[in-house]
């Protein structure tokens, strides 16, 4: 058995760098320091079954096809269409999901990655508001309040709370004690159990809650006796402690960014967190799910200008979530054609959504048997980057780490899968 | 005025997009030309006459044409797009975007229409006999600056967001609204005959809100003025018994006004 060190996690957007895997005949027989959810990635638990060779649906039936015609076939279906999407892009590195932005000019299509249904409305509200974001090293050595606002770090991102808000750091040297932990969260969940502060304010008031707080940090009175099921006096409280801060980190989830409002939760809390500079040093970070949905976003915002939902129809980017996003797409039933890849769909979109999916020709570029691969079309498998590949991957703060190979693989990584269908798809094109 | 009718002749799941069905567009050009007018689908830019019937008679200035559209326009986008003058009329439904950054004339939509109708308008007059989708008059994403100028009315209901960071104009709701009405406003007007969810001016730095029906809930960042009665806005009488609000305090330097009549609207009231 070989012992192959500081790889770096392929699940969440943690990205921790600490695993060694333990690997056996060029297989992933074990791991240490990574967390349940990790693990089980890293040895395929259970249960996962994958694919060894591309297959096309013949008469409802999977056929074995070979690289060269799934290739041809993938090209075909994308450059035939005339609204194509793109969606996945955030279990893969940032080389391929740079071809991937050339093959979205290219035919034309709509490219859009997890997001869409995750942290979309913190990318929104970005752009209105700024981002006033640190890295995870600074949470770790400086940090004295935390904040997790509307996210369950404890069973999402498992290693996150040990690595960053518990962990001893250069200026907080007894690690815990040296910080407060404040959780904003309706339920009672297991990091809210771990708070000094829990402020659990009602469903769906997350903007009443930070439009009082914001007020109340001008000076201003809070209009009502109590905001979103908090007392005025917890309120005005809690602004105190944010403002005693020596350094303050927000960390916002699903709670916040999908609760009524989306984006416009986002785009006040992170007005506030601006504000509170006024007091102390103060910085947010949010947490991302998908180990590299950070990186689509950085690749498709360099590339194109937009982070994520971007439309080349016309030739030239254009961006409207709630229009070219894939759910809009999908349900208004716009899209004729879909190519996924490097997720899963099928297991997380409204029935609306499938039943378009269902309907029309779809690409599903996966390593696995999933709910997406049950409806698609076409599926070429490839390596896993993480494991099989190597690759760029941006942590949720935005810092890159270079992910290793682990174990060799015969199957073709994504980027050679996406360079071969966008070099087919140029010759298409040509000759229409 | 010279008429241009054009119908509908194929509905399709990929929706069409008609920027160029507009009388800046079509002014000076025959029934002939006007056929040939490109027009988008998906990523494929086809002929107005693949999809539209084309009849009437043109004419030399915008302002002497009138366009009808003269059937089901629901999975059409973008009608009327940046127009200047002239009129168009649309006896149907509508898509995304009708209106989008119109600076004159006048467009009158029969049936319902979806998301963002003018945004970013300038100025010009949009009429919505049924309802409206969401971002009715918004900026476009990542701005700062909604529509700046003109008149919108929706005879029905409205969805999430309206008025976002409007800058300038008047939007008249005749139905109820959704969720977070004048988000951002930094100027302009936005009277809401019905009922409205909440949030109403979330956020809002100026600009003046009317709601007449009643308001589920309020934030808490705003101060209360007291009641008022026949207000006057922009020149304009209003008559009725009003709660004064000012904020959204949680702006700094907000100085936007939202008058909530006096009538079902006392639990709003600290």
């Amino acid at each position: 058995m070989e012992l192959v060190n500081n790889v770096i996690c392929p699940f969440c957007g943690t990205l921790c760098d600490d695993i060694i895997c333990k690997v056996e005949n060029e297989e992933i027989v074990g791991t240490y320091n990574a967390c349940r959810i990790g693990h089980s990635k890293f040895v395929h638990a259970e249960g996962a079954m994958r694919y060894t060779k591309p297959l096309l649906r013949k008469n409802g039936e999977f056929v074995e096809i070979s690289y060269d015609e799934a290739i041809e076939k993938a090209a075909q279906i994308l450059v035939d269409a005339k609204r194509p999407v793109m969606y996945g892009w955030s279990c893969t590195d940032c080389a391929s999901q740079e071809v991937g932005m050339e093959l979205a000019e290219e035919v034309r299509a709509v490219i859009d990655n997890t997001a869409s249904v995750c942290h979309g409305p913190s990318l929104l509200a970005v752009h209105d508001t700024g981002y006033p974001v640190c890295t995870l090293g600074e949470v770790k050595n400086r940090a004295d309040v935390v904040v997790y606002w509307g996210c369950n770090p404890f069973h999402a991102h498992p290693r996150h709370i040990a690595r960053h808000s518990y962990a001893r750091g250069f200026f907080r040297e007894r690690g815990r004690p040296d910080r407060t932990m404040i959780v904003v969260d309706p339920r009672n969940s297991d990091t809210a159990k771990l708070a000094d502060i829990h402020l659990q304010l009602e469903y769906n008031k997350d903007y009443e809650l930070v439009d009082a707080m914001r007020s109340a940090l001008k000076g201003h009175d809070i209009l009502y006796d109590e905001v979103a099921g908090i007392p005025r006096e917890q309120i005005i409280g809690a602004v105190e402690a944010l403002k005693k801060a020596q350094f303050g980190i927000l960390f916002f989830g699903m709670g916040i960014t999908h609760s009524l409002g989306k984006h416009r939760n986002i785009d006040t809390a992170i007005m506030m967190t601006q504000e509170l500079n006024q007091f102390a040093k103060w910085t947010l970070i949010p947490m991302r799910g998908h180990y590299n949905v950070n990186g689509f976003n950085q690749v498709c915002t360099w590339e194109s200008g937009y982070p994520f939902c971007v439309d080349f129809a016309t030739g030239e980017p254009r961006y409207n979530p709630g229009e070219t996003g894939t759910n809009d797409l999908l349900q208004n039933k716009e899209a004729d054609a879909m190519m996924v890849i490097a997720s899963d769909p099928g297991a997380h979109f409204p029935q609306r959504a499938l039943q378009t999916m269902i309907e029309i020709p779809l690409i599903s570029i996966e390593p696995h048997r999933t709910p997406t691969t049950e409806l698609a079309d076409l599926i070429i498998p490839p390596a896993i980057v993480g494991m099989e590949a190597e690759g760029t991957a941006y942590r949720m703060d935005g810092v890159p780490l270079r992910m290793k190979k682990v174990v060799e693989s015969d199957l073709l990584t994504d980027n050679q899968i996406l360079t071969k269908i966008l070099e087919r798809a140029q010759e298409l094109e040509a000759s229409k | 005025m010279s008429e241009i009718i054009i119908t509908p002749k194929i509905q399709s799941n990929v929706p069409l997009e008609i920027p160029n069905v507009k009388p800046d567009v079509f002014a000076g050009k025959s029934i002939d030309e006007i056929k040939e007018v490109e027009i988008y689908q998906g990523n494929e830019i086809v002929k107005l006459s693949e999809f539209f019937e084309v009849e009437g008679e043109s004419a030399e200035t915008p302002g002497e044409i009138k366009i009808i559209i003269d059937g089901d326009a629901s999975n059409i986008k973008r009608i009327g797009q940046g127009m200047t003058a002239g009129e168009i009329i649309v006896k149907g439904d509508v898509s995304m975007y009708v209106g989008l950054d119109m600076k004159g004339g006048k467009i009158i939509v029969e049936g319902n229409a979806a998301s963002w109708a003018g945004q970013t308008m300038k100025g010009g007059e949009l009429e919505i006999m049924g309802s409206a989708g969401d971002y009715v008059g918004s900026s476009y994403r990542g701005d700062w600056r909604g529509m700046s100028g003109g008149f919108i009315t929706i005879h029905g209901n409205v969805g999430y967001e309206i008025a976002e960071y409007l800058s300038g104009g008047k939007i008249v709701v005749k139905g109820n609204a959704n969720h977070m009405p004048g988000i951002h406003m930094n100027s302009g007007v936005l009277i809401i005959e019905g009922n409205v969810t909440s949030r109403t001016g979330g956020e809002m730095s100026g600009g003046t809100i009317i709601v007449k029906g009643v308001m589920d809930e309020f934030l808490a960042g705003f101060k209360y003025l007291g009641i008022e009665r026949d207000i006057q806005v922009n020149g304009e009488d209003i008559p009725g018994v009003f709660y004064k609000f000012t904020g959204d305090y949680a702006i700094k330097g907000a100085h936007g006004t939202v008058y909530v009549a006096v009538a079902g609207n006392k639990h709003i009231v600290p």
